[in-house]
């Protein structure tokens, strides 16, 4: 599924259309009083890949699930490609949330787990078919169709995820730390395919993650969270041309970028949390 | 490893039922040696051949009882997986009505028994209603347990989704209970087996429709020892029976993915 010829990267131009997301000044605060987010804004335009990076605590989920309309946020608002929720889910402006788990169905084998969102909109089944088809090829899982979930590894129950994800053909991709509990070789091979999938589809992602690595590797752009209340500390555009691959890993850009995001990661620990 | 975990099949075959031999023969010998009555102990061998010689009368028996166990444990799924998914669908309908549900499961079936026998004429018909008190708890509070234990994630996709209820009970919800219920069941088919003899020993009911439970009562009072002993090897036949039946059938629902049903690799 790697790009094999080398492309520039896909229009971030925000002339190409509204962006995908905006954040007005929204803030949630929960029903016990706690703080989760200062009121934040934030934009990403189509064909962004944003990460946000934070430590624990700093409420880069919550953001995330705002964006997603799972939780509604306490005061401020958000609108999506320039307009509100109700208009998602209209051709070229569908998002997908992906879990921090795979969150399969133990019960259904690998196709019929990917193909549920089909089922739930009705989608015809020859057309299922092919999309189903389509979604797990592009993860790599063709031949693991008929599985059980519990006989795959973690990284491909991760897979499987995605491809769910992938056969609604969404624009926007939100994903929580989705491979967090995954080792460092699956994570990387996992993090390249992503990639590989996000300049292919010419989607726009929102990433959750406290790897500064893997922010660096995977962004157009990171913002830096800081907590107690969870905020916006600072924005680092990753100036690098895709497709990117190891070489990138290794290369004294990585480095830096790196290094800065260190630091900015200090800052945001020490300057929201007094006592860990 | 192939080789342990086969001798090892083999072993949970062969270990138990040489036990039950030897359990048998010791049985045999003592009875023999001490020469105890077979009023108070029949050796296994009088017990055996009480089974053959009154066997058109204990099958006879046999099928009344299964009769109404088999009634009362279907009518105990039926109503316990309906009351479930309404306890299961609003949190009213389960604080309104649950108390009462285990009112009926904490109330001995063998106190109420006599009221359901006198307020229910036909004889069958109130040892099965009796028998179906017994069954029923288990199959509501395992298929509740089950409906409401469902991984938050899935519940969060499917909304994301916009699932209906309906695709959201059917595609998720059943599916999740489906382990829980399969544990009611293993426990509901034992107790309406015990029910079904409960309940007979408080009726009595002779004639044609004289189950298991009759037959020991009678044989209890008539000292038939040989005969009791056989009434009641029947009924822990069918127990057993019954409970290898709910494993097959769980194993043939949830084999394919659920814990409990795989078989570790080695």
């Amino acid at each position: 599924m790697r790009m094999a010829q080398a492309v520039r990267a896909p229009d971030t131009d925000p002339a190409a259309g509204p962006p995908a997301i905006e954040v007005l000044g929204a803030d949630k605060v929960f029903g016990n009083g706690t703080r989760a987010l200062a009121p934040i804004d934030l934009t990403v335009d189509q064909g962004e890949f944003v990460t946000l990076l934070g430590p624990s605590g700093c409420g880069k989920s919550t953001l995330l699930k705002m964006v997603a309309n799972l939780i509604e946020p306490t005061s401020g608002g958000l609108m999506w490609w320039g307009r509100d929720y109700d208009h998602v889910g209209q051709a070229g402006r569908k998002l997908v949330f992906v879990f921090q788990d795979p969150t399969l169905m133990p019960w259904s084998r690998v196709r019929s787990n990917v193909r549920l969102p089909l089922d739930l909109a009705g989608t015809p089944k020859q057309e299922g078919d092919a999309r189903v088809d389509q979604a797990l090829a592009m993860v790599g899982l063709s031949r693991f169709d008929g599985c059980y979930p519990r006989e795959l590894s973690g990284g491909m129950q991760m897979r499987v995820s995605i491809a769910r994800a992938l056969v609604t053909e969404p624009n926007l991709l939100l994903m929580d730390e989705p491979f967090g509990a995954l080792d460092e070789i699956t994570r990387n091979k996992l993090d390249q395919d992503l990639l590989d999938l996000w300049f292919q589809k010419k989607l726009t992602v929102v990433f959750v993650t406290h790897s500064i690595y893997e922010s660096v590797f995977l962004s157009t752009r990171v913002v830096v969270m800081a907590a107690r209340p969870g905020r916006v500390l600072r924005e680092l555009i990753i100036d690098e041309p895709y497709p990117r691959d190891d070489a990138f890993r290794v290369s004294q850009k990585f480095a830096a970028y790196a290094r800065d995001l260190q630091v900015l990661l200090a800052e945001a620990s020490i300057s929201g949390a007094p006592h860990i | 490893m192939a080789a342990i975990d086969k001798n090892s099949r083999v072993l949970g075959i062969v270990l138990p039922i040489l036990v039950g031999v030897v359990m048998l023969v010791m049985w045999e010998g003592s009875v023999r040696y001490w020469q105890v009555p077979k009023y108070l102990v029949p050796s296994p061998f009088l017990v055996a051949e009480t089974l053959v010689t009154q066997w058109p009368l204990l099958f006879n028996s046999l099928l009344v009882t299964l009769q109404v166990t088999f009634m009362a444990f279907f009518f105990a799924v039926l109503i316990g997986t309906l009351i479930a998914f309404a306890f299961a669908q609003s949190r009213l309908i389960e604080m309104s009505f649950f108390p009462y549900a285990v009112l009926l499961q904490v109330t001995p079936v063998v106190a109420i028994a006599p009221l359901i026998i006198i307020w229910v004429k036909q004889p069958t018909a109130a040892l099965v209603v009796c028998a179906t008190i017994v069954a029923l708890f288990p199959i509501i509070s395992n298929t509740i347990l089950g409906l409401r234990s469902v991984n938050p994630g899935l519940l969060n996709l499917f909304r994301m989704n916009k699932a209906t209820r309906l695709q959201e009970l059917v595609r998720l919800r059943i599916p999740s209970a489906a382990p829980y219920f399969f544990g009611g069941l293993r426990i509901s088919s034992g107790l309406a087996l015990i029910g079904a003899v409960v309940a007979e020993f408080v009726a009595g009911t002779g004639g044609t429709s004289a189950g298991l439970a009759y037959q020991i009562l009678q044989a209890g009072f008539q000292l038939d020892i040989p005969l009791l002993f056989a009434a009641l090897f029947l009924i822990t036949l069918t127990g057993v029976a019954l409970f290898l039946l709910m494993v097959a059938l769980s194993k043939l629902a949830l084999g394919d993915w659920h814990e409990s049903e795989l078989v570790p690799e080695t």
